[in-house]
C-alpha cells in the first residue's frame, strides 16, 4: 500500500511562493494594535471585505463620476476672461439668496453653428465606415485563428496583440512615411508601373480610415476570436451531414452565433473612433472635421472651456446609446459564463 | 472543397498580418537610413540613434514618462485587483452595478472627454481645497490610474471567474481568515493576471497623449507629447530610431511574458491534476 501523500488542497506551491508574506502576516496579526484596530473596524461594520470594495469605489467616484458632473456644470456656465475661464453657476446674491444661473447659450451655440453639427456627422460617418472595414478585415482573421491548430493559436493571437503593445502614436506616425506623396506606397506603385503620378493619400479621409482601421483592428479581432473559439463544431458537422455546403453553413450557423462577438468588437472600434483626435490630426487634412479635434481646438486654442464642455456633453449624449448597449452585452455574456 | 477553405484562411491571415506589420517594419528599416529624407534610401547608418541619445528633451521626457508609467501601473494594479476581486467574488453587494459600470466606462470613453473632465476636476479641487497645486506629475498619475485600472479590473475579474473558488472555500473551512486566504491562495493564483495587468497599465500610461495633454502642466511634457509636437512638423529619422528601440523592447517583453505565462499555466495545471489525483485516492 502506498503511504497517503500529504493533503495538497492547501496548495504547497502557493506556500512556497510567498513564505515572506506569510511570515510578515503572522507577525502583524499577533501585534496588539492590529487586533485592536481590527476589533474596532469590525464593530463599525468595516471588514476587510468592505474596505476592499470601498477603496476602488471611492477612487472611481472621485475621479470618474464627479468630473462628469463638473463638466455638466461648466457646460451651463458663462465664459469669462479669467482663470478658470468660466463664471460660477451658483452665486450668493446678497443675504441667503442663492441664485443659479443656467446658461443654455453654449448648447444653442452648438446647434446654431453649422460647424459642430458637421463635425458630429462626419465623425459618426468616419467611425461607422472604419468599423465596417475593421469587421471585413478582422472577421476572416479571427475565424482563421480560431480554426488554426491549438499549438499555433497562441502564437497567432500574440501576433495580433503585439502591435497593440507598441506605441499607438508611433504606429500612426509610421503611416505618414507610407502614405506621403513621395512615400513608400507611391514609390512602390510607380516602380511597378501601376501609376505614373503619385496619388495624394496623406491628408485625405482615406488616410484617416487607414489609420483608424490599423489602430483598432486588434479590438475587433479579440472579441470575435473569443466568440468564434467557443463555437460548437458539432453544429457544423450536423449541417454538413444534412447536406449543407460549407459556405451556406457559415451563413446559417457560424455567422448568427458570432453576433455577440460582432457587436462587442464593433462597439469597441466605433466608440473610441468617434472621439478620435490623434489620427485625424496627424493623417487627415488640416480642415478635416472630427468632433474630438473640435473639442481639442475649443479647449486649447480658443480657451473656451464652457463650449468645450458643452461639446463633451453633447458627444457623450450621442454615445450613451452604444455604450449602454455594450454594457448590456457584457452583462449578458458574464451571466452566460456564470451559468 | 477542403483545400479551398484553408487557402482562404491562410490568405486572410497573411494579408492581415502584412497590414499590421509592414508599417512597423518600415519604421525600423528607415531608422537605419543615412538620408534625412525618411523615404529615400541613402545607405546604412546608425547616426540617428546617436542623435537620439544626445537629445536632452527626448531623454528627459522619456525618463518622466517611465516614472509616471511605473507609478501608474503599480497603483492601477492595486486598485484594479481590489475592484476585480469585489466584482468576481463578493456576490451581490450594494452598488455593484455602479462599480461595474464605472470600471467598464473608461475603457470605451473617448479620451478627449476623460481628459477634459479630469482637468476640470483638478481645477475645481484646487479652488476648493488647494490641492493639487498646479498640474504636473501627480495629476498625470491620477488620470492614468483612473484610465488603466479599468483594464486591470477586467483582466483580474475574468481570471477569477474562470477559476472555481474551491481552494478558497477549502481554506475558509479550515479556518483561515479572509486576508490570509487572499494573500496565501488567491494572490498566487491570479499572479499571472496581475503581471499582465501591470504591463498593460504601464504601456497604456507610457503611450497616452490625449489625457496627458489635458492634465499636464508646464515643465511636465511626457514622451508622447514631445513626439507629437515633433511629428506634427513632419517625419524625422530620430523618431524612427526611438520607435525601433521601443519596438525591440516591447517584442522582447511580450515574447518573454508569453513564454513565462504559458510555462506557469502548464505547471499550475499539472499541480491541479496532481491535487485532484491524490484527493480521489
Amino acid at each position: 500500500m502506498i503511504a497517503p501523500k500529504p493533503l495538497r488542497a492547501d496548495s504547497p506551491r502557493s506556500e512556497r511562493s510567498s513564505p515572506g508574506t506569510q511570515l510578515l502576516l503572522r507577525y502583524l496579526q499577533n501585534l496588539p494594535p492590529y487586533r485592536w484596530t481590527q476589533s474596532r473596524l469590525v464593530k463599525w461594520g468595516l471588514t476587510g471585505r468592505s474596505a476592499a470594495v470601498a477603496v476602488p469605489y471611492f477612487w472611481l467616484l472621485l475621479f470618474f463620476l464627479v468630473p462628469f458632473l463638473i463638466v455638466l456644470k461648466i457646460a451651463f456656465s458663462d465664459t469669462q476672461i479669467a482663470m478658470p475661464p468660466y463664471q460660477p453657476l451658483f452665486q450668493w446674491a446678497g443675504e441667503k439668496v442663492l441664485t443659479i444661473k443656467l446658461n443654455l447659450g453654449n448648447f444653442l451655440f452648438l446647434v446654431e453653428d453649422n460647424l459642430y453639427w458637421k463635425a458630429y456627422m462626419n465623425s459618426v460617418k468616419v467611425a461607422a465606415i472604419s468599423t465596417v472595414l475593421c469587421l471585413l478585415i478582422g472577421y476572416p482573421m479571427a475565424y482563421a485563428i480560431a480554426r488554426a491548430d491549438a499549438t499555433r493559436r497562441n502564437m497567432l493571437l500574440m501576433m495580433v496583440i503585439l502591435p497593440f503593445w507598441t506605441s499607438f502614436l508611433l504606429r500612426v506616425y509610421a503611416w505618414i512615411g507610407l502614405l506621403k506623396t513621395n512615400g513608400l506606397i507611391n514609390n512602390f506603385l510607380m516602380w511597378v508601373g501601376v501609376i505614373d503620378q503619385p496619388i495624394v493619400m496623406l491628408q485625405t479621409d482615406f488616410a484617416i480610415y487607414v489609420g483608424i482601421v490599423y489602430s483598432y483592428l486588434p479590438f475587433m479581432i479579440l472579441p470575435l476570436y473569443s466568440n468564434l473559439e467557443k463555437l460548437d463544431l458539432t453544429l457544423l458537422e450536423a449541417a454538413a451531414d444534412l447536406g449543407c455546403r460549407p459556405f451556406k453553413a457559415f451563413l446559417k450557423v457560424t455567422l448568427p452565433l458570432s453576433k455577440p462577438g460582432i457587436y462587442a468588437g464593433s462597439m469597441l472600434v466605433f466608440i473610441p473612433a468617434v472621439g478620435e483626435f490623434v489620427i485625424p490630426s496627424l493623417l487627415g487634412a488640416p480642415e478635416s472635421l472630427m468632433i474630438g479635434k473640435v473639442l481639442w481646438t475649443e479647449f486649447f486654442s480658443n480657451r473656451d472651456w464652457p463650449v468645450a464642455s458643452a461639446v463633451a456633453i453633447a458627444l457623450l449624449t450621442l454615445l450613451v446609446i452604444p455604450i449602454g448597449f455594450l454594457m448590456h452585452l457584457q452583462n449578458e455574456e458574464a451571466r452566460a459564463a456564470r451559468r | 472543397m477542403n483545400t479551398r477553405i484553408p487557402i482562404f484562411r491562410t490568405a486572410s491571415l497573411v494579408l492581415g498580418f502584412a497590414f499590421l506589420y509592414i508599417p512597423i517594419l518600415s519604421l525600423v528599416v528607415y531608422s537605419f537610413n543615412k538620408s534625412r529624407l525618411v523615404t529615400v534610401w541613402g545607405g546604412f547608418s546608425t547616426q540617428w540613434y546617436g542623435r537620439l541619445f544626445q537629445n536632452e528633451q527626448i531623454l528627459d521626457a522619456a525618463w518622466l514618462s517611465l516614472k509616471i508609467a511605473a507609478t501608474t501601473a503599480t497603483g492601477a494594479t492595486i486598485l484594479g485587483t481590489l475592484a476585480g476581486l469585489a466584482l468576481a467574488r463578493f456576490g451581490a453587494f450594494k452598488g455593484r452595478a455602479l462599480l461595474s459600470g464605472m470600471t467598464t466606462a473608461p475603457l470605451v470613453m473617448p479620451e478627449v472627454i476623460t481628459g477634459l473632465s479630469l482637468l476640470l476636476l483638478f481645477v475645481a479641487l484646487e479652488q476648493l481645497i488647494g490641492w493639487p497645486q498646479g498640474r504636473g506629475q501627480t495629476t498625470i498619475v491620477i488620470a492614468h490610474i483612473t484610465l488603466t485600472m479599468a483594464y486591470v479590473t477586467v483582466i483580474v475579474q475574468s481570471r477569477l471567474s474562470t477559476l472555481d473558488d474551491s481552494l478558497e472555500e477549502a481554506a475558509m473551512d479550515l479556518g483561515a481568515r479572509p486576508a490570509k486566504i487572499f494573500f496565501v491562495i488567491t494572490l498566487p493564483i491570479i499572479a499571472p493576471a496581475l503581471i499582465s495587468g501591470w504591463l498593460l497599465a504601464f504601456t497604456i500610461s507610457l503611450d497616452d497623449l490625449v489625457i496627458t495633454s489635458f492634465v499636464s502642466g508646464p515643465g511636465s511634457s511626457t514622451l508622447p507629447m514631445v513626439i507629437f509636437s515633433k511629428v506634427r512638423l513632419g517625419v524625422s529619422p530620430d523618431i524612427n530610431a526611438l520607435a525601433s528601440i521601443m519596438v525591440l523592447i516591447v517584442t522582447i517583453g511580450v515574447v518573454l511574458a508569453g513564454v513565462m505565462l504559458s510555462r506557469q499555466e502548464k505547471r499550475r495545471q499539472k499541480d491541479m491534476a496532481l491535487a485532484a489525483g491524490t484527493s480521489t485516492k
